[in-house]
């Protein structure tokens, strides 16, 4: 379960995340969109314990993020914007790094490692260090290190930016095939990865809740009955409602 | 203590990921042997000591302890990392001293690397080797204020080559020159006594030369410890204020 109440995030005189409320429930698969800047990742760092909030609270799997923010952690995989992942180490070490963090040990360990590396397809390039990889491959190991420890809650930033439209369709696959009883929060600016791979949608912009609803009811409110349809009304209304 | 150990194993192995290693205990080798032999006159002086080979540390770290330390928090700034480092369930300060506990072992395997020098001054007389075992815990303790130093100000940028020259010159002025003669004896014209004392008291190298001397003096000890303490406390206060710049 992840409960956000009022959660607001300034930036000197820029409020990016402006008094959301929301709550996640297992099973959901919740698609964070909006138009660049809107405050999805702002929102995501908040929710992982990155950036602490100017005002309101997170709590994940019953854990505050501000005041218990290592039991927090510890049920969540994060995979940050752009992949971020060490350069130098081989692919194996940075797993057996992030493996050593979340404390897997012996036979858990074991399979845990096998289960991710043979998901996310890394078996060819296991003693390859990280920066020599391509894009599609940095990406999958970000997902790997995310969901190595099989955490309860997943926040994804992003996941397919980058990948061609194989890769794209593998990890949404991968999310499909992990939904039953996770929480899985994804921001994405790309409208197909909503239908595709998401039950709920929150549409976000200048910081706030927009829309709020299933990917279907969402569509059916354009008459064209497609989600980039809404998704431009809703957030150009917003801009100038806003403005 | 987990933690702390899966971070240092992570950090100390990077470093030797890439020629950094190699480049770094070649060239301080080279440049510690350089100034004993040369600089130093370590035959010419006839004496069976290493003095000549520890009187330069300090001067050799001003530039080299900032090498190993700037990449320690600039570089996670500047890839990214930090944000994946920083929500993974670790700590602040466990991040902080993981780090800065595998540069500091990284400059105690340069350091130790240096042992032919001992085994050259023994081959060719009889030193005080009590004497020697103690500027060497003298100079690993030094050579640790210098990284706990580099550790805080690499945490303030993402430029390497700024936290490089911010610890360089810091350390050049208020750790060094406050305790070197010379400089010493042009501020006691216009200083009072006990401010020149003072400033002299926050020296490396007071404090260096004193357990150099092997005189393993408490407050010697005392003053590195805390020094380190409190350049880590820094460090975890700059990375609590700016995480995300």
């Amino acid at each position: 379960m992840i409960e956000i109440n009022h959660l607001t995030k300034r930036y000197g005189p820029l409020t990016a995340v402006d008094d959301i409320s929301f709550q996640v429930a297992p099973g959901e698969v919740l698609g964070f969109l909006g138009p660049n800047g809107a405050g999805k990742s702002t929102t995501m760092k908040m929710i992982t314990g990155f950036l602490a909030p100017t005002s309101g609270s997170i709590r994940v799997c019953g854990h505050d993020v501000d005041s218990a923010p290592i039991a927090a952690k510890a049920c969540m995989g994060y995979l940050p914007e752009g992949a971020p992942a060490y350069a130098e180490m081989n692919v194996r070490a940075f797993l057996d790094f992030i493996a050593d963090i979340r404390e897997l040990t012996a036979d858990r360990r074991r399979s845990r490692l096998d289960d991710v590396i043979g998901r996310l397809a890394l078996g060819s390039v296991l003693d390859q260090a990280i920066e020599t990889l391509s894009k599609g491959f940095k990406r999958r190991v970000g997902l790997a290190q995310a969901l190595l420890h099989d955490p309860p809650v997943l926040i994804l930033d992003e996941p397919t930016d980058g990948l061609d439209p194989n890769q794209k369709h593998e990890v949404r696959t991968l999310i499909n095939a992990m939904a039953k009883d996770k929480i899985i929060v994804i921001s994405t600016h790309i409208l197909e990865e909503v239908d595709a791979v998401c039950n709920r949608a929150i549409i976000i912009a200048n910081g706030r809740i927009l829309a709020d609803d299933t990917p279907q009811q969402l569509a059916a409110r354009a008459p064209s009955g497609r989600l980039d349809d809404v998704f431009r009304t809703i957030t150009t209304q917003g801009a100038v409602a806003h403005a | 203590m987990r933690n702390v150990c899966a971070l240092f194993k992570r950090e100390f192995a990077s470093y030797f990921a890439t020629p950094l290693a190699f480049v770094f205990i070649v060239i301080f080798l080279i440049l510690t042997g350089a100034f004993t032999f040369f600089l130093g006159g370590f035959y010419e002086r006839g004496q069976a000591d290493l003095a000549p080979f520890f009187n330069y540390h300090p001067w050799l770290y001003l530039f080299l302890m900032p090498a190993l330390s700037m990449r320690l928090w600039a570089e996670e700034r500047k890839s990214g990392t930090i944000e994946l480092l920083m929500t993974l369930p670790v700590t602040l300060w466990q991040a902080v001293l993981g780090k800065f506990l595998a540069a500091w072992a990284f400059a105690g395997v340069a350091l130790a690397l240096t042992f032919p020098m001992w085994i050259t001054v023994n081959y060719l007389g009889d030193p005080d080797n009590g004497t020697i075992v103690g500027a060497y815990i003298g100079s690993f303790l030094m050579a640790g204020g210098f990284l706990a130093v580099g550790s805080c100000l690499s945490a303030a940028t993402r430029n390497q080559v700024i936290a490089f020259i911010l610890t360089a010159v810091l350390c050049l002025f208020f750790f060094l020159l406050t305790g070197f003669g010379p400089v010493i004896n042009v501020f006691s014209g216009w200083l009072p006594q006990t401010i020149v004392d003072a400033l002299a008291s926050l020296s490396f190298l007071t404090h260096f030369t004193s357990v150099a001397k092997g005189v393993i003096d408490l407050r010697d000890l005392l003053y590195f410890a805390t020094l380190i303490v409190v350049w880590l406390a820094a460090t975890a206060i700059v990375l609590e204020m700016k995480k995300a710049d």
